[in-house]
């Protein structure tokens, strides 16, 4: 399905000699693999690192820290409400890297393409990618891209690397959490998922659930020029809040109590998660981070990231207890309390 | 959220538990029958504000968990033939055989989908009529309008390739043969709300007084359980026995005819083997004779398919409330939801696993001080 999108708007810059359509020559290393790079990559990423074209790039990085992280992406549909599969590619390493506190300066991007896949679309999504690069403030800076036959794959997948520089007297990890901090979610939470399971499963709701995809490394610097004594930074993706939370509880071996009301949660994607039987705190984010301050800072960072256009909903959602370490507790909307696990796997809607 | 958030109310609730504490005088101990209202009870942590005279017992309403191990089993050997599409539930995926589940059957190249409805199932099999496509047909009386309406369908439509692995179950006869039991302990059921409006309540009316138990139609949110609660209370306390509706906004008496209607055209009554519990008379829907030809076990040749559970489980014993799911030896050691030895454990709705998701296997008392 290609919802949002409008192949229409993508011109192609030189017609790809004359196929529509991704074939298994155009990962074979000849004419037809550098007419890809030159007229679709190399237009949508332009920076002058790429186009060396060498074996590898070579880049200057500041005498800090570096960080570094990948991710593959292989999200079905490639386009869903709010984004693509390139959004998504890029804003995830992005992402990923922000959540040490780095700066993201370079990305590299690797491409699976099924034979088959219309080069309209690849177009479009290397177009976003760029545009995504572009509005996170990195460069991608090298490439690969493979064929296999049709059949393969599904479509398209992507992996992306990323290298960041991490500012001295930033020091975030999971295992820092400290009885006393608080908890801060920077909005909404859910969007992203519930956007793929409806065009996914082709559900039909009265609202169009948009992904929050999104790059966070902005925000990141907001709130670290707030204050950069943040202890923990984690964006939940995959398995939600709810992972993000555990993950944190048991790698700083103290406990997490949350307030399940304080959960920002949008309407439709509420409404949606009790038509489906889920619950939005195990759905996943791709546009959210979640932070752990000391509590004589969260006034300010909480103020610099409603500052920021993605923080706008951001809200203190619970603290981190010396009491059930390894465990995340919520209390509930009637005032019980439940400790919140992990899924085993991905939720799954339920009968009745 | 319109239409839950009054639902969920927490002065409101506030307001239902000081009253069901007020009303309280002796020991009660009440069935919840349905799953849904289980988990709502557990993820919200209902039971542990109300007054300690009162014990939930939770009862077997779960269709993943009472739908037999062989029954698995069938699907399983359907699900993995080559020409087969297999349309399932989501919730019916991870639910293990005795070998493996859905999933596995899947990722060794099995065409297994989750559906939404029964009816995209028969739009698969018009859609692809060089497939036999199966819908795994499992659940209460809430599910089984929709099941026999897709079966209909597809006898209207001429649809040969589609067929159903049926396995339906009945509420009331369940409720009798827990009544029926000599070691019962059940004092009250708080009724299934969305099973009572497919069929409305009169069917509860001989049963509450043959037994003389208090039956509550009940709803699901918070507020729901806990005015099913207090009604139950209210009955115990006075010595009443009647058929009440806490849920009237979903349920009336002679509940939803058109269903019912379609419900005997498709489906009779006969005996069912509940896993956990064993035969029940009366308990479960077949295929009528006329839409036999629908019938996935028969059509696959699976009937004969005969399985052995687990001796460490002792999920008979928590479906009847003989006892907590944290009181079986095997809770949380040998049986996990990652590694269920029986049905309670397996879906996110069975007493086991709701016990297990919400960490009742660590003390509570040490996160609530």
């Amino acid at each position: 399905m290609t919802v949002g999108v409008d192949f229409s708007e993508w011109v192609c810059p030189l017609p790809l000699r004359d196929y529509p359509n991704v074939i298994m020559g155009h990962g074979g290393g000849g004419k037809l693999s550098a007419e890809l790079i030159e007229h679709l990559f190399m237009p949508a990423f332009q920076n002058n690192l790429l186009e060396t074209l060498g074996d590898s790039t070579i880049v200057t990085v500041p005498q800090q820290r570096l960080a570094l992280s990948t991710d593959s992406f292989v999200v079905h549909p490639l386009f869903f409400p709010g984004g693509c599969i390139g959004d998504l590619a890029v804003y995830g390493t992005v992402n990923d890297l922000a959540m040490s506190g780095a700066r993201p300066l370079y990305l590299t991007a690797g491409f699976i393409l099924e034979e088959g896949l219309s080069l309209s679309a690849l177009g479009s999504v290397v177009e976003r990618m760029g545009a995504a690069a572009q509005a996170a403030g990195v460069q991608i800076v090298t490439g690969d891209t493979k064929v296999v036959e049709k059949g393969h794959g599904d479509g398209l997948y992507i992996n992306t690397s990323g290298l960041g520089v991490i500012p001295d007297g930033v020091h975030i990890a999971p295992q820092n959490a400290q009885a006393g901090d608080v908890v801060i979610v920077s909005g909404t939470i859910g969007d992203h998922g519930m956007a793929i399971m409806s065009v996914r499963e082709g559900l039909e709701f009265d609202t169009v659930i948009r992904s929050d995809t999104a790059p966070l490394n902005h925000l990141v610097a907001a709130m670290l020029a707030a204050s950069n004594d943040i202890h923990v930074l984690r964006d939940p993706t995959r398995g939600g809040v709810a992972s993000s939370l555990n993950e944190i509880a048991r790698s700083s071996r103290k406990g997490i109590l949350i307030d399940e009301r304080k959960l920002p949660v949008n309407p439709a994607v509420a409404s949606a998660c009790e038509v489906l039987g889920m619950d939005p705190i195990y759905v996943a984010n791709e546009g959210k981070l979640l932070a752990i301050v000391a509590r004589q800072n969260a006034e300010a960072v909480l103020e610099a990231m409603r500052q920021h256009p993605l923080g706008q909903q951001a809200a203190i959602i619970g603290e981190v207890v010396e009491q059930h370490p390894g465990l995340l507790v919520a209390r509930t909307g009637i005032g019980g309390t439940r400790i919140v696990d992990m899924q085993i796997g991905e939720q799954l809607p339920r009968i009745c | 959220m319109k239409y839950l958030d009054e639902f969920r109310d927490p002065d409101l609730a506030k307001r239902l538990f000081d009253e069901i504490h007020a009303i309280t005088a002796r020991h009660w101990a009440l069935m919840e029958v349905c799953g849904g209202q289980t988990h709502s009870i557990i993820r919200n942590g209902i039971d542990k504000l109300l007054p300690d005279k009162i014990e939930l017992i939770h009862g077997p309403g779960c269709p993943v968990c009472v739908t037999p191990l062989e029954v698995i089993d069938k699907a399983l050997a359907i699900a993995a033939h080559p020409n087969v599409i297999f349309c399932s539930f989501g919730d019916m995926l991870r639910v293990p055989g005795s070998g493996q589940d859905l999933f596995s059957i899947k990722s060794q190249g099995g065409d297994v989908r989750i559906v939404y409805s029964p009816l995209d199932a028969v739009k698969l099999a018009r859609e692809n009529p060089s497939k036999e496509v199966v819908f795994f047909g499992i659940g209460f009386e809430t599910t089984a309008p929709a099941n026999a309406m897709a079966v209909f369908q597809a006898k209207q439509q001429g649809l040969m390739n589609f067929s159903m692995l049926v396995s339906h179950v009945l509420v009331p006869p369940a409720i009798e043969a827990i009544m029926a039991s000599p070691t019962n302990r059940v004092q009250a059921f708080l009724a299934a709300g969305h099973v009572c409006s497919v069929m409305g309540y009169w069917e509860y009316e001989p049963i509450a007084e043959r037994y003389h138990v208090p039956i509550v139609v009940t709803g699901f949110e918070p507020l729901d359980v806990l005015e099913g609660i207090r009604r139950t209370v209210m009955q115990l306390e006075a010595g009443r026995a009647e058929v009440e509706n806490a849920y009237p906004r979903a349920v009336q008496r002679q509940g939803n005819i058109p269903a019912q209607t379609i419900l005997k055209q498709v489906f009779e009554v006969g005996e069912r083997k509940w896993r956990g519990i064993g035969n029940i008379p009366n308990s479960g829907w077949h295929l009528r004779g006329e839409f036999r030809q629908f019938d996935a076990a028969a059509k696959f040749a699976v009937e004969d398919i005969q399985t052995q559970e687990s001796p460490l489980c002792h999920s008979g014993e928590v479906l009847q409330g003989l006892i907590k799911p944290n009181q079986c030896p095997a809770f949380g050691k040998e049986c996990t939801p990652r590694k269920p030895l029986g049905a309670t454990m397996v879906s996110n709705e069975g007493a086991c696993a709701a016990y297990y998701q919400y960490g009742r296997f660590v003390s509570l008392e040490s996160i609530t001080s």
